[in-house]
Protein backbone atom coordinates (compact mmCIF):
# COMPACT_ATOMS: atom_id res chain seq x y z
CA UNK A 1 0.00 0.00 0.00
CA UNK A 2 2.68 2.26 1.03
CA UNK A 3 5.23 1.60 -2.11
CA UNK A 4 1.48 1.86 -4.64
CA UNK A 5 1.16 5.44 -2.69
CA UNK A 6 4.38 6.37 -3.26
CA UNK A 7 4.38 5.36 -7.07
CA UNK A 8 1.32 7.19 -7.56
CA UNK A 9 3.28 10.44 -6.50
CA UNK A 10 6.23 9.99 -8.49
CA UNK A 11 4.10 9.43 -11.69
CA UNK A 12 1.33 12.35 -11.19
CA UNK A 13 3.87 14.89 -9.52
CA UNK A 14 6.45 13.93 -11.83
CA UNK A 15 4.36 14.09 -14.91
CA UNK A 16 2.69 16.98 -13.60
CA UNK A 17 5.88 18.91 -12.97
CA UNK A 18 7.44 18.13 -16.98
CA UNK A 19 4.15 19.35 -18.26
CA UNK A 20 4.45 22.59 -16.23
CA UNK A 21 8.32 22.72 -17.41
CA UNK A 22 7.38 22.27 -20.39
CA UNK A 23 5.04 24.58 -20.94
CA UNK A 24 7.31 27.39 -19.31
CA UNK A 25 10.08 26.77 -22.38
CA UNK A 26 7.68 27.14 -24.87
CA UNK A 27 6.79 30.26 -23.83
CA UNK A 28 10.51 31.21 -23.72
CA UNK A 29 10.99 29.77 -27.35
CA UNK A 30 13.71 28.13 -29.04
CA UNK A 31 17.43 27.87 -27.85
CA UNK A 32 19.86 29.06 -30.96
CA UNK A 33 22.67 30.72 -29.03
CA UNK A 34 24.72 28.00 -27.01
CA UNK A 35 27.58 30.18 -26.02
CA UNK A 36 27.84 29.81 -21.89
CA UNK A 37 26.90 33.73 -21.57
CA UNK A 38 23.67 33.22 -23.88
CA UNK A 39 22.76 29.92 -21.97
CA UNK A 40 22.96 31.65 -18.70
CA UNK A 41 20.62 34.52 -19.57
CA UNK A 42 18.31 31.83 -21.14
CA UNK A 43 18.53 30.06 -17.63
CA UNK A 44 18.09 33.27 -15.56
CA UNK A 45 14.88 33.99 -17.98
CA UNK A 46 13.55 30.62 -17.70
CA UNK A 47 13.73 31.17 -14.25
CA UNK A 48 11.00 34.40 -13.90
CA UNK A 49 8.62 32.00 -15.71
CA UNK A 50 5.68 31.08 -13.08
CA UNK A 51 4.89 27.84 -14.75
CA UNK A 52 9.12 27.04 -14.36
CA UNK A 53 8.66 26.83 -10.79
CA UNK A 54 5.37 25.04 -10.68
CA UNK A 55 7.37 22.22 -12.36
CA UNK A 56 10.08 22.38 -9.82
CA UNK A 57 8.25 22.43 -6.78
CA UNK A 58 6.44 19.09 -8.54
CA UNK A 59 9.43 16.91 -9.45
CA UNK A 60 11.24 17.75 -5.89
CA UNK A 61 8.33 16.59 -4.50
CA UNK A 62 8.47 13.56 -7.10
CA UNK A 63 12.17 13.26 -6.08
CA UNK A 64 12.02 12.62 -2.46
CA UNK A 65 9.10 9.88 -3.42
CA UNK A 66 11.60 8.81 -5.65
CA UNK A 67 14.08 8.26 -2.93
CA UNK A 68 11.81 6.74 -0.28
CA UNK A 69 10.69 4.32 -2.38
CA UNK A 70 14.20 3.10 -3.63
CA UNK A 71 15.22 3.01 0.01
CA UNK A 72 13.54 0.00 0.20
CA UNK A 73 12.91 -1.31 -3.37
CA UNK A 74 14.91 -1.97 -6.37
CA UNK A 75 15.70 0.36 -9.24
CA UNK A 76 14.66 -2.58 -11.65
CA UNK A 77 11.54 -2.40 -10.43
CA UNK A 78 10.88 1.33 -9.28
CA UNK A 79 11.65 3.25 -12.60
CA UNK A 80 10.30 0.72 -15.10
CA UNK A 81 6.88 1.33 -13.05
CA UNK A 82 7.00 5.06 -13.55
CA UNK A 83 6.77 4.69 -17.08
CA UNK A 84 3.15 4.82 -16.10
CA UNK A 85 3.63 8.68 -16.51
CA UNK A 86 3.96 7.99 -20.07
CA UNK A 87 0.43 7.62 -20.60
CA UNK A 88 -0.10 10.28 -18.08
CA UNK A 89 1.81 12.46 -20.33
CA UNK A 90 0.45 11.59 -23.67
CA UNK A 91 -3.29 12.77 -22.06
CA UNK A 92 -1.78 15.85 -20.60
CA UNK A 93 -0.23 16.89 -23.52
CA UNK A 94 -3.43 17.10 -25.21
CA UNK A 95 -5.26 18.43 -22.38
CA UNK A 96 -2.68 21.26 -21.17
CA UNK A 97 -0.57 21.74 -24.13
CA UNK A 98 -2.88 21.36 -27.52
CA UNK A 99 -0.41 18.87 -28.55
CA UNK A 100 -2.35 16.79 -31.49
CA UNK A 101 -1.09 12.76 -30.98
CA UNK A 102 -1.80 10.50 -33.20
CA UNK A 103 -3.58 6.73 -33.25
CA UNK A 104 -0.16 5.35 -33.84
CA UNK A 105 1.34 6.97 -30.86
CA UNK A 106 -1.66 6.14 -28.22
CA UNK A 107 -1.00 2.68 -29.72
CA UNK A 108 2.70 2.96 -28.05
CA UNK A 109 1.28 4.15 -24.87
CA UNK A 110 -1.32 1.55 -24.63
CA UNK A 111 1.63 -1.19 -25.32
CA UNK A 112 3.85 0.32 -22.80
CA UNK A 113 1.30 0.47 -20.13
CA UNK A 114 0.93 -3.68 -20.58
CA UNK A 115 4.85 -3.72 -20.35
CA UNK A 116 4.44 -1.27 -16.52
CA UNK A 117 1.55 -4.06 -15.87
CA UNK A 118 3.95 -7.02 -16.19
CA UNK A 119 7.06 -5.15 -14.50
CA UNK A 120 4.08 -5.04 -11.89
CA UNK A 121 2.98 -8.68 -12.00
CA UNK A 122 6.39 -9.75 -11.90
CA UNK A 123 7.15 -8.32 -7.86
CA UNK A 124 5.23 -11.33 -6.71
CA UNK B 1 10.79 25.16 -37.05
CA UNK B 2 12.67 23.86 -40.17
CA UNK B 3 14.00 20.51 -40.83
CA UNK B 4 17.66 20.84 -41.65
CA UNK B 5 20.15 17.95 -40.89
CA UNK B 6 21.77 20.06 -38.07
CA UNK B 7 19.01 20.23 -35.88
CA UNK B 8 18.25 16.69 -36.44
CA UNK B 9 22.08 16.20 -35.25
CA UNK B 10 21.30 18.34 -32.34
CA UNK B 11 18.23 16.62 -31.05
CA UNK B 12 19.56 13.01 -31.63
CA UNK B 13 22.76 14.18 -29.53
CA UNK B 14 20.42 15.53 -27.15
CA UNK B 15 18.29 12.46 -26.39
CA UNK B 16 21.03 10.20 -26.21
CA UNK B 17 22.18 12.31 -23.27
CA UNK B 18 18.72 11.50 -22.18
CA UNK B 19 18.77 8.41 -22.53
CA UNK B 20 22.92 7.50 -20.60
CA UNK B 21 22.30 10.39 -17.73
CA UNK B 22 18.94 9.20 -16.70
CA UNK B 23 19.10 5.91 -15.87
CA UNK B 24 22.96 5.89 -14.33
CA UNK B 25 21.63 8.67 -12.39
CA UNK B 26 18.64 6.72 -10.85
CA UNK B 27 21.17 4.01 -10.43
CA UNK B 28 23.59 6.03 -8.46
CA UNK B 29 20.12 7.10 -6.58
CA UNK B 30 19.20 3.63 -5.60
CA UNK B 31 22.76 2.31 -4.51
CA UNK B 32 22.87 5.12 -2.23
CA UNK B 33 19.13 4.81 -0.74
CA UNK B 34 20.14 0.68 -0.35
CA UNK B 35 23.20 2.18 1.56
CA UNK B 36 21.25 4.46 3.56
CA UNK B 37 18.18 2.22 4.17
CA UNK B 38 14.42 3.27 4.89
CA UNK B 39 13.65 5.33 7.73
CA UNK B 40 12.27 3.12 10.58
CA UNK B 41 9.68 5.32 11.81
CA UNK B 42 8.31 8.55 10.42
CA UNK B 43 8.81 10.98 13.07
CA UNK B 44 10.29 14.04 12.64
CA UNK B 45 14.00 13.08 14.11
CA UNK B 46 13.74 9.98 12.41
CA UNK B 47 13.26 11.42 8.84
CA UNK B 48 15.73 14.29 9.68
CA UNK B 49 18.06 11.35 10.39
CA UNK B 50 17.77 10.26 7.11
CA UNK B 51 17.49 13.70 5.35
CA UNK B 52 21.51 13.97 6.76
CA UNK B 53 22.82 11.03 5.63
CA UNK B 54 20.77 11.65 1.82
CA UNK B 55 22.81 14.69 2.01
CA UNK B 56 25.92 13.67 2.93
CA UNK B 57 26.18 10.16 0.50
CA UNK B 58 28.49 10.63 -2.55
CA UNK B 59 26.22 8.20 -4.40
CA UNK B 60 23.49 10.75 -4.45
CA UNK B 61 25.13 13.52 -4.93
CA UNK B 62 26.48 11.83 -8.52
CA UNK B 63 23.42 11.02 -8.50
CA UNK B 64 21.76 14.23 -8.57
CA UNK B 65 24.92 15.33 -11.09
CA UNK B 66 23.81 12.81 -13.66
CA UNK B 67 20.12 13.77 -13.42
CA UNK B 68 20.81 17.12 -13.76
CA UNK B 69 22.97 16.86 -16.97
CA UNK B 70 20.55 14.73 -18.15
CA UNK B 71 17.85 17.55 -16.88
CA UNK B 72 19.21 20.47 -18.81
CA UNK B 73 19.70 18.02 -21.87
CA UNK B 74 15.71 18.09 -21.85
CA UNK B 75 15.29 21.73 -21.34
CA UNK B 76 17.31 22.20 -24.05
CA UNK B 77 15.32 19.65 -26.71
CA UNK B 78 12.10 21.03 -25.13
CA UNK B 79 12.52 24.19 -26.99
CA UNK B 80 12.13 23.17 -30.57
CA UNK B 81 10.75 19.19 -30.44
CA UNK B 82 7.25 18.48 -28.51
CA UNK B 83 6.95 16.85 -24.76
CA UNK B 84 4.63 13.37 -26.67
CA UNK B 85 7.98 13.25 -28.81
CA UNK B 86 10.60 13.87 -26.52
CA UNK B 87 8.96 11.41 -23.60
CA UNK B 88 9.91 8.10 -25.78
CA UNK B 89 13.09 8.88 -25.28
CA UNK B 90 12.73 9.45 -21.55
CA UNK B 91 10.60 6.30 -21.42
CA UNK B 92 13.50 4.05 -23.10
CA UNK B 93 15.56 4.94 -20.63
CA UNK B 94 13.19 3.16 -17.95
CA UNK B 95 14.28 -0.18 -19.52
CA UNK B 96 17.84 1.35 -19.58
CA UNK B 97 17.73 1.27 -16.09
CA UNK B 98 17.13 -1.93 -15.46
CA UNK B 99 19.62 -3.48 -17.71
CA UNK B 100 22.41 -0.57 -15.19
CA UNK B 101 20.41 -2.20 -12.23
CA UNK B 102 21.38 -5.51 -12.99
CA UNK B 103 25.31 -4.90 -14.24
CA UNK B 104 26.58 -2.50 -11.59
CA UNK B 105 23.82 -3.40 -8.44
CA UNK B 106 23.85 -6.98 -9.47
CA UNK B 107 19.58 -6.65 -9.07
CA UNK B 108 17.77 -9.87 -9.86
CA UNK B 109 15.79 -9.24 -12.66
CA UNK B 110 12.79 -12.02 -13.61
CA UNK B 111 12.51 -13.24 -17.17
CA UNK B 112 8.50 -11.73 -16.64
CA UNK B 113 10.80 -8.72 -16.01
CA UNK B 114 12.42 -8.30 -18.78
CA UNK B 115 9.25 -9.35 -21.12
CA UNK B 116 8.08 -6.84 -19.69
CA UNK B 117 10.43 -4.21 -20.04
CA UNK B 118 10.65 -5.14 -24.05
CA UNK B 119 7.40 -4.69 -24.26
CA UNK B 120 7.70 -1.10 -22.78
CA UNK B 121 10.97 -0.82 -25.50
CA UNK B 122 8.30 -1.91 -28.07
CA UNK B 123 5.65 0.54 -27.38
CA UNK B 124 8.41 3.06 -27.20
CA UNK B 125 9.73 2.54 -30.50
CA UNK B 126 6.20 2.83 -32.29
CA UNK B 127 5.88 6.34 -30.81
CA UNK B 128 9.55 6.91 -31.69
CA UNK B 129 8.80 7.19 -35.55
CA UNK B 130 6.40 10.68 -34.80
CA UNK B 131 7.72 14.09 -36.23
CA UNK B 132 9.29 16.16 -33.62
CA UNK B 133 6.92 19.12 -34.03
CA UNK B 134 3.07 18.63 -34.02
CA UNK B 135 1.94 22.38 -32.40
CA UNK B 136 3.09 25.83 -33.81
CA UNK B 137 6.43 27.36 -32.99
CA UNK B 138 5.92 30.29 -30.49
CA UNK B 139 7.27 33.65 -31.80
CA UNK B 140 9.22 35.69 -29.53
Amino acid sequence: MRELLLLCVIVVAGTGGELCVTRAMKQIGEVTDFRPAALARFIFRALTVGWMWMGIAMMALAFFALLTTLSFENVSFVVPVTALGYAAGAVGAVLFLRERISAQRWIGVFIVCIGVTLVLFSRH
Amino acid sequence: MTDSPGLHLKTLLLLLMIVVFAPLGNVLLGKGMKTIGPATHWAVADLWNVFVRICSSGYIWLGIASLMTFFVAYMLVLTWADYSYVQPASSFSYAMVALLGYLLLGEVITPLRWVGIGVICLGVLIVGYTPPRTTTAVKV
